[in-house]
């Protein structure tokens, strides 16, 4: 077992896929690339400069290529190849000793045998060639693509399906994929005694309906892009971004075909006659982490700033660690430095300061920094105008009297008489001014992307460094993808936008389909969703995959279809509930031989508490609230002139906004978010880590927000004028967070819970009457009853069912 | 992702007792009977280390904003008739500067501190640091440490980190996951920052949480910051209105509950839940246990002098570190901010080594007397260093000096180093490295050593890569400093 790799799931996936390699034929790309690109292509692989031996595993054909010397297909005995993995002198083995590269195991070394043996066949890369769809025929009519699909590989492996979950998990389930909400009574209700054929599809669609959706999904695409309110680095002011998060979320609920969205992401400012939308989504190039003035060199900024673009780009679209080729050719995928600064080029002719600017006028207080547009209405406008031509006179009318004093020589009394009345138009125009600026500051604003009219060339970094420029390059994509096609001489953003969004581009579609799935299923089919090259993972289902991406395609890149026709799946509805042993098996699911059960996002916690507690302030859009946090966090942390330094938390209903609309400080993001596995944002990121601390069990056990609203659930309930007994309102309260009725066991678990609790707040009470203080304690009900039943609430909202999305 | 082979292999064990023991068991009692356990993480990555550990903790005291080590470690008398010389083209050899002093003039600013030859072997002191002299023996001084970046932001990433691009794992982070824990009521890898300091409020830069972080490691190995005020860890304190008694009544039911519900679905995440649930309810006694110094004796409170009675001070942090270090915490690293002297450093240096200078020294002897030095490396260091040539005015007793990344002191102490040396040599301006050169991931690489850990051994795969601490570019231990 290898020691370091010690991710169980991970281990338990591998097997899983070497025990398939052994069951059927062997295949390059799936069984032999990931062994020869992690242990050999680093000095026998893509990178001309590390090359050794001047062979290449990478490839077959050519001078240097594997069947030159190293492997004659069909005899692993006459292999230079197999004689090397095998050989026991130190100084001859492969990978070398010295090398950190783990050696062979003897399956590994098995599965190279079987493969040079049957000719040592190689493939093109997966990724780099188009998505195929899949051969479907004899597939019967009653199922599904995706089903039919994913049977294939449980038959393979001797598994079969799941039965469908029950309905109250699946309403839960849907609902907090789609929304990232859990299901009201109500909506529970509603599907429960919806016996028509389309039930199902009804809850699918009023989801996908749902503002809410583009909250959620919007979301996941936030980390990809690293959105956040601040800089990031050295001072990390604010920063103004809140319109993009907008549009995105508006892109997703008004269904905006995806590569129109790519497109408005990568080129929205330079279509002809851009819409307001379409240059807000050109922000994307703006969401960089980015210095402020005065300590690095602007020039390596600038570098620094086009490169995190270049790397946004090859998270989001590409799906490869383009980021790798910054430095020196990657050593495992076919990109060249060449390659990186070609594309390097596109995003290198911003017309705008690579750093942002001091603190003198309204920009900085904004967080703003041009180039931006005013996203004021003509009201705001007209009012900002006026406050303006009045900040002007007042200003015209210092000037005049400045001019009557000078000219006003020898005349005491009208000199006294002038600088009284300075003094007093100075004082007005202050004031003028601030009234202006205090008002345009509430304005809102959209920093966007704008190209200089003299493009700026681009030249190949020696090392990466910014101040040791190589040959100059040209815009162009990597020589391994399809060629870019472009109607002037110098290709453009919108020429790019365009060779991403091509049917036949192999990455695009897929690495977003793959995200989806991921959402869906806690894991993407790519468990590497961030890196489909050489050293990212096999698909576990390449035929499902390349299904999904071509359909996606097919339908428009129709982002609400895709997921209409994922959860409409049978393998989506699976219960998730299984023996042990099909958890150690395989405990990610990657199988899909049930349901995925995972452990919802710092988001989804955090909203679900205050959605099902009727705490939820569910208005949307608009800049970021600061709801409150632990003290002192922003202040352990900032400059003394870090703009903002200290964290002043917002008040009323702001507090209670969606998560996604939470103020985001990349230098320290909210603690109750980050807990759980949240980015900092300082990175793209497309894929989260999902942890279980003790950390995590304290937030949800303390936080005190968390505790007020199951406070505000309890009291709810026992106001309720047809409350009932205890038994009901358990029911209510449980039914609200978990979507599950509890069972009599656990109903008197609960039950007993509460009498204790009632028996330790009589004898407690004035601790009841802290756990009440600021609320009204319902009729007929003493501070010790709430504080038990504020108690109970809180029990479940930290139940591993609650956590979890089912 | 869920979690580790040890939580996988510890679910196993505990499926076997509970199959054995029936389902009815309250948590407490359930906790009590897999003390070991409970805990539910004792191995690291590392099936075991590399060579004997010659130290089982740091402490690592992180001078943030980097100290000038003309003026504390690196004597450097041949400037004093070199005042407001040009510092020769020579010794600068064009080397690239920061945007606060391009295109200005480099004239040369002697330290005005006075030094004296201290410990057995007379290594040379800055009179700033009189306590820390008369623990001379136990220092070696490293007057040769050099970094790749000129700004704070990437330098100090780097030192924490081992690159300077965000988002790589830490020091802690990484002995975390390679080594494992030694408790089982705290985390791995603490981080205290001063929350006060005394060499001026301007001379400070914002620290990031990636400075703990845990980058591709999974997070539980990043450092838990703990608070100067209200909880030392978030989210510790039981609610208003809730003590322990009923915090521990509740608990029970969500744990039955919850054990009910993996007999139902079989997701092993349950029982992981679970245990940390049982593991922040430990945390809630032994956390404020160990943040509690009411019990220090007053000579012991005296040896880190006075700033140690206040909540936040760096002493206060020292005295914590020790306690830490005490209760088998792996890593405890110190943030102490204010060192970035740009100007008039000879009125806001002696303030900062009045923060540092008795707290550091006590907590050698500290663990000295109780025998814990030798189980325990400390480290101080900067993100770089300081220049010899002036920024901004330029007197004999009022100077500033800018960022230097070529050449930087620090120092090491117990942990099987070797005390009473200074070891390197730079140049007569203190500019560069002119013997035993220590790039930041040299002392990676030896910190590692010290823990029983090939820094070439320790590796997680990103991004396509076997990632490690140090690097990629070669590193070595230096053996010279070693006992």
């Amino acid at each position: 077992m290898p020691s370091i790799r010690f991710f169980a799931p991970f281990l338990a996936a591998t097997c899983l896929l070497a025990g398939q390699a052994r069951a059927a034929d062997i295949q390059f790309n799936r069984d032999i690339r990931p062994l020869l690109s992690d242990r050999c292509f680093h000095c026998h692989g893509p990178d001309e400069h590390e090359r050794k031996a001047d062979l290449r595993l990478d490839r077959a054909e050519g001078p240097e290529g594997a069947y030159e010397a190293a492997i004659v297909p069909g005899s692993a005995e006459s292999s230079e190849v197999w004689a090397r993995i095998t050989s026991d002198d130190p100084d001859e083995v492969m990978p070398p000793p010295d090398g950190h590269k783990k050696p062979l195991t003897e399956s590994e070394k098995g599965l190279v045998k079987q493969w040079i043996e049957s000719g040592a066949p190689y493939e093109d890369f997966w990724a780099f060639v188009p998505p195929a769809k899949p051969d479907l025929s004899g597939k019967p009519d009653s199922v599904g693509a995706i089903d039919a699909l994913v049977r294939r590989r449980l038959e393979a492996e001797g598994l079969s399906p799941a039965e469908s979950a029950d309905r109250r998990t699946l309403i839960r389930r849907v609902t907090l994929d789609l929304t990232g909400l859990p299901p009201t009574r109500e909506e529970i209700a509603a599907f429960l005694a919806d016996d028509s054929e389309d039930a199902w599809a009804t809850v699918v669609d009023r989801l996908l309906d749902s503002p809410h959706f583009g909250e959620h999904v919007g979301r996941y695409w936030l980390d990809v892009v690293r959105f956040a309110d601040t800089n990031g680095i050295h001072h990390d002011h604010y920063r103004e971004l809140s319109p993009y998060r907008d549009w995105v979320i508006r892109a997703f609920n008004g269904n905006l075909p995806y590569d129109q969205f790519i497109r408005d992401n990568l080129a929205g400012d330079l279509l002809p006659k851009p819409t307001t939308d379409q240059l807000v989504a050109s922000g994307f190039h703006r969401l960089h982490l980015i210095i402020d003035r005065g300590t690095a060199l602007p020039e390596e900024s600038f570098t620094r700033n086009v490169l995190d673009r270049v790397e946004s780009v090859g998270t989001a679209f590409l799906g490869l660690t383009v980021q790798c080729a910054v430095c020196h050719d990657h050593k495992y995928d076919p990109i060249t430095m060449r390659d990186y600064y070609s594309l390097f080029a596109f995003f290198n002719n911003f017309d705008g300061e690579p750093e942002t600017g001091g603190r003198a006028g309204t920009d900085f207080r904004r967080g703003l920094q041009p180039p931006y547009i005013s996203l004021a209405d003509e009201k705001e406008e007209a009012r900002l105008a006026e406050l303006t031509r009045a900040a002007d006179a007042a200003d015209a009318e210092v000037a005049g009297l400045k001019k009557q004093l000078e000219a006003v020589q020898g005349d005491p009394e009208k000199r006294k008489s002038l600088t009284a009345s300075l003094k007093q138009a100075e004082q007005k125009a202050k004031a003028a001014r601030s009234a202006r600026d205090d008002y345009e500051v509430t304005l809102p604003a959209a920093m966007v992307m704008k190209e200089r009219a003299e493009p700026r060339p681009a030249h190949l970094l020696i090392r990466g460094a910014y101040d040791n420029p190589g040959e100059e390059v040209g815009r162009n994509t990597p020589a391994f993808l399809p060629p870019l096609e472009t109607k002037s001489d110098l290709p453009t953003r919108l020429d790019l936008a365009a060779w991403f969004t091509d049917p036949e581009h192999p990455l695009t579609a897929r690495v977003t389909v793959n995200r989806f799935w991921q959402q869906l299923f806690g894991v993407g089919l790519v468990r590497t969703s961030e890196d489909f090259g050489a050293q990212g993972e096999w698909p576990s289902h390449p035929e499902l995959l390349d299904y999904l991406a071509t359909r996606f395609i097919e339908t428009g890149w129709d982002v609400k279809a895709l997921f209409r026709e994922i959860v409409q799946s049978e393998t989506y509805r699976q219960s998730s509930i299984g023996s042990p042993d099909d958890y150690a098996r395989d405990p990610d699911n990657r199988m899909l031989s049930r349901g995925s059960r995972f452990r919802v996002d710092a988001e989804m916690i955090r909203d679900q508490v205050l959605a099902s507690s009727g705490l939820l302030n569910p208005e949307l859009y608009g800049k970021s609230v600061k709801p409150p946090q632990p003290e002192g966090l922003w202040k352990s942390v900032a400059l003394p002139s870090s703009y903002p330094r200290e964290f002043i938390p917002d008040e009323g209903d702001k507090i209670h906004r969606r998560s996604v609309y939470t103020f985001w400080k990349r230098g320290l993001p909210p603690p109750q978010m980050t807990i759980f596995n949240a980015p900092t944002r300082e990175a793209c990121t497309a894929r989260r880590e999902r942890t279980n601390t003790p950390l995590q069990a304290l937030v949800l056990l303390n936080e005190t927000e968390y505790l007020k609203a199951a406070r505000h659930l309890a009291q709810a309930q026992l106001s309720r004028a047809d409350a009932g007994d205890s038994v009901e309102i358990l029911q209510a309260i449980h039914e609200t967070i978990t979507a599950q009725l509890p069972d009599e066991e656990e109903s008197e678990a609960f039950l007993d819970l509460l009498a204790d609790l009632e028996t330790l707040y009589r004898e407690r009470p004035a601790e009841a009457a802290e756990l009440c203080a600021g609320v009204t304690v319902p009729a007929n009900r003493t501070p010790a009853e709430l504080a038990a039943w504020t108690l109970l609430t809180s029990a479940i909202y930290n139940l591993d069912v609650t956590r979890n999305r089912p | 992702m869920h979690d580790f082979e040890q939580e996988t292999r510890w679910s196993q064990a505990r499926r076997q007792f509970l199959k054995t023991s029936g389902m009815g068991l309250g948590a407490a009692a359930l906790g009590a009977l897999l003390p070991q356990n409970s805990h539910a993480r004792t191995g690291g990555a590392l099936p075991a280390t590399h060579r004997k550990p010659r130290a089982k903790s740091v402490i690592f005291l992180f001078m943030a904003g980097a100290p000038s080590q003309i003026d504390l470690f690196d004597y450097k008398p041949g400037l004093e008739k070199r005042f407001r010389e040009p510092l020769p083209p020579s010794v600068s050899m064009g080397q690239r500067v920061t945007a606060m002093t391009r295109g200005k003039e480099q004239l040369v600013a002697p330290s005005m501190f006075r030094f004296q030859r201290q410990g057995e072997n007379g290594i040379w002191m800055s009179e700033l640091l009189p306590h820390l002299s008369k623990v001379a023996d136990d220092l070696c001084i490293v007057k040769t440490l050099n970094t790749n970046a000129i700004n704070h932001d990437p330098a100090k990433t780097f030192l924490c980190t081992g690159s300077e691009i965000p988002g790589r794992p830490s020091m802690g982070a990484w002995l975390s996951y390679g080594l494992g824990t030694m408790n089982r009521d705290l985390p791995e890898f603490v981080v205290l920052n001063s929350a006060y300091w005394t060499g001026g409020t301007r001379n400070v830069q914002g620290l990031y949480s990636r400075l703990w972080g845990s980058g591709p490691l999974p997070s539980r190995h990043q450092g838990v910051k703990f608070q100067t005020s209200g909880d030392p860890v978030l989210f510790l304190s039981n609610p208003d209105g809730v003590d322990r008694e009923v915090r521990r009544r509740m608990l029970d039911t969500v744990g039955t509950v919850n054990r009910k519900h993996f007999g139902e679905i079989g997701d092993p995440e349950i029982e992981t839940t679970i245990a940390q649930q049982e593991m922040a309810f430990r945390m809630q006694a032994s956390v404020p246990e160990l943040t509690d110094v009411e019990g220090e004796p007053e000579a012991i409170l005296d040896l880190y002098g006075p700033e140690v009675r206040k909540t936040g001070s760096f002493a206060r942090n020292c005295l914590l570190a020790r306690r830490m270090v005490e209760r088998g915490v792996r890593f405890v690293q110190l943030f102490h901010r204010g060192w970035d002297h740009h100007t008039i450093l000879p009125k806001q240096l002696p303030g900062q080594c009045f923060d540092i200078d008795q707290p550091s020294a006590a907590l050698i002897r500290d663990l000295k007397q109780r025998g814990l030095l030798e189980d325990t490396l400390i480290v101080f260091a900067g993100e770089f260093g300081r220049t010899a040539y002036c920024q901004g005015t330029l007197e004999r007793d009022n100077y500033g000096r800018d960022h230097h990344p070529r050449c930087f002191s620090g120092w090491l102490a117990g942990g099987g180093i070797r005390g009473g040396i200074d070891y390197g040599r730079t140049d007569d301006f203190s500019y560069n490295v002119v013997e035993n050169s220590v790039p930041v991931r040299d002392l990676h690489a030896t910190l590692l050593h010290q823990l029983g850990i090939d820094h070439e051994r320790l590796t997680f795969p990103f991004q396509g890569l076997d990632q490690r601490l140090t690097g990629v570019e070669p590193a070595r231990v230096v053996e010279d400093i070693l006992a």
